[in-house]
Formats: C-alpha cells, sequence, structure tokens
C-alpha cells in the first residue's frame, strides 16, 4: 500500500514536470527540471527495486548531463525560439504513440508476476549459476561483467568514442579568450 | 565565483568525501549496488565540482588534458587486455577463469579488473567532456545565468 502511494506520488511529479519542461521556453530551467525528472526517475527504479539502475540515473541523468547541458548552454542561447509553425501535428504525433504504448502495456504481465517471460528465460539461470561459478553476490555486476563481459566492453568503447568525438569537434580552447580572468 | 565563500568552503569540504564515496562505489561493485561505471561518474563529478567553483583553468593545471584522455584510452585497454590475456592462459575472450587459483577466483579477479577499466574510462571520459564544453564558453557572469 505505502509503495502504491509513493509510486503515485513518484508518478505525478514525474508527469508535473515533464509538463513543465515542455512549456518553459527558459533553457536554463528546463535543464535544471530535466535534472529533476532524473531524480523522480531514479525514485521510481528505487521503487521497481532496481537499485544499480537508480544509481546510474541518478549519477549520469541528473548529474552529468545536466552539468554538460549547461556547458552546451553557455556555448549558445539561452532562449528557446517561438516554434514557426503550427505544433498541433507533433502534439498528435505524440498522442498517438502514447496512446499506442498504454495500449501494449496491457498485455503485459503485472509487475513481479512469477510466471512473467522475463523471470523465466535466463533470470533463474543467472540466480541460480552467479554465486557457485563468480563468487560474486551482485549477480547485475556478475551478469554485466563476465557473463555479459562482450556488452560492457562494447559500452566502454562507445563512452570512448563519443568522449573522442566531442573532443574532436570542440578541442580544448585553444583558441584564445578575449577575455583573461585575473 | 571568487566571491562565493560558501560555495567554496562547502565545496572543497565535499571534494574528499566525493573522491572516497567513488572509490567505495567502485570496490563495492561486487556486493552492493554500483560498479565502474557509476564510479567512473562520480570520481569525474569530484573534478567537475571543482571546475564549476575554481573554474576549468584550476582543473586543467590539476589534471592536464591530455591525461585525461590518457585515462580514458588506459581504461578501454585495460578492458580489452583483460580479454587478450585471458585468450593468452587459454581461455575464451574475457573468460576469466585462468586469473586466479581456481575458476572462480579468477572470476573475481577478472570482474574487479574489468570494473576498474570500465571507471578509469568513464571518468577519463566524463572529465574530458567536460573540460572540452567549459574551454569554449567564456567565463559567465552570476547575473548571465
Amino acid at each position: 500500500m505505502n509503495e502504491i502511494a509513493v509510486d503515485i506520488v513518484l508518478l505525478a511529479l514525474l508527469a508535473a514536470t515533464a509538463i513543465a519542461i515542455a512549456r518553459l521556453r527558459n533553457l536554463f530551467a528546463v535543464a535544471m527540471l530535466a535534472s529533476v525528472f532524473s531524480l523522480l526517475a531514479a525514485g521510481l527504479f528505487v521503487s521497481l527495486d532496481a537499485v544499480d539502475v537508480a544509481f546510474t540515473e541518478a549519477a549520469v541523468g541528473g548529474g552529468i548531463s545536466t552539468v554538460l547541458m549547461l556547458g552546451a548552454l553557455a556555448l549558445t542561447t539561452r532562449e528557446e525560439k517561438k516554434a514557426s509553425r503550427p505544433t498541433w501535428v507533433p502534439l498528435l504525433l505524440c498522442a498517438v504513440t502514447g496512446a499506442a504504448l498504454i495500449y501494449g502495456t496491457l498485455d503485459m504481465p503485472r509487475f513481479g508476476a512469477a510466471d512473467a517471460p522475463a523471470q523465466q528465460h535466463v533470470a533463474p539461470d543467472y540466480i541460480a549459476r552467479a554465486m557457485p561459478e563468480t563468487g560474486v553476490p551482485n549477480i547485475v555486476t556478475a551478469v554485466l561483467a563476465s557473463y555479459r563481459g562482450y556488452d560492457t566492453l562494447g559500452e566502454t568503447t562507445v563512452i570512448f568514442a563519443a568522449a573522442t568525438a566531442v573532443l574532436l569537434l570542440l578541442g580544448f580552447g585553444r583558441r584564445k579568450r578575449g577575455k583573461e580572468r585575473e | 565565483m571568487n566571491h562565493h565563500l560558501v560555495l567554496r568552503v562547502i565545496a572543497k569540504f565535499l571534494l574528499p568525501f566525493i573522491l572516497v564515496f567513488a572509490l567505495y562505489v567502485q570496490w563495492h561493485g561486487d556486493y552492493g549496488p554500483g560498479g565502474g561505471f557509476q564510479a567512473g561518474v562520480i570520481f569525474a563529478v569530484g573534478f567537475i565540482l571543482y571546475a564549476l567553483v575554481f573554474g576549468v583553468e584550476a582543473v586543467k593545471k590539476l589534471i592536464p588534458v591530455r591525461a585525461t584522455v590518457g585515462l580514458m584510452s588506459a581504461g578501454v585497454l585495460i578492458y580489452a587486455g583483460t580479454g587478450i590475456a585471458s585468450l593468452i592462459l587459454g581461455y575464451d575472450f574475457l573468460d576469466y577463469s585462468g586469473f586466479g587459483s581456481d575458476p572462480v577466483h579468477g572470476q573475481e579477479w577478472g570482474i574487479l579488473i574489468v570494473e576498474l577499466g570500465v571507471g578509469i574510462a568513464v571518468a577519463g571520459a566524463m572529465v574530458a567532456i567536460f573540460t572540452a564544453f567549459a574551454s569554449r564558453a567564456p567565463e559567465i557572469e552570476d547575473k548571465d545565468w
């Protein structure tokens, strides 16, 4: 019961934040609200018992990406331009997509149901094997770093490639500044 | 931000805790939530906080740009190198069974090393990206936000 109340409050705040982000024109406020959005999402993940995902969401979505957004904002303008075209086409598109997604959830098994496909495929195998085979109590870490080591190597390479691309595009400020700090 | 005395003092006070917490998340990832990715981000956040309060140039003095690029490359190399090492020991790529006295011990070592690689790569990449962004923009006055 308590968990449902927490979920309802978090989802309501999430929806309010999303609407505020869509309506605001000041991009600084939007970046800050996006950070709040990530923090609320992290709270939801904790309530779904996905602590590793929540941790990542809070650190990356709430922390780093906000700072990077602000860094990008400093290079560009602080106000969003008014849309020159009518916005009802994208609005309709969003509504239809959202309705389709909600329709899709109707067939999904209940959250945490033991007979859900997600609980019956590889999950029992990992739960049974992880501790005796790797000696690592956190199954998420065992799957991430050992059973799915290839994927994580790929992810690390993606981060490396992304950083390299940013460095190639932006450089490290070799350009002389107009005003030096004292 | 020279006039923000409270921010400067609190930031300096927080820094060691952030860095130690990052190391805790890194090495405790086997037992609790967290791991290399989260630890790398938190470690980078320590430097980014320092840059936000004391300026990008201060961080560049602390950790030169070349070092951040070196770190992110080193992290990926540690990860891929672990795979090569397991090949040399006669196992499949990224099968860590050969690293310890028995396969279970080897898996523990492999996971620890690979997570360290991820942490170093992520920390280096995040600091590098932030430095690249922040170096482009001139210093912003408080009222400009």
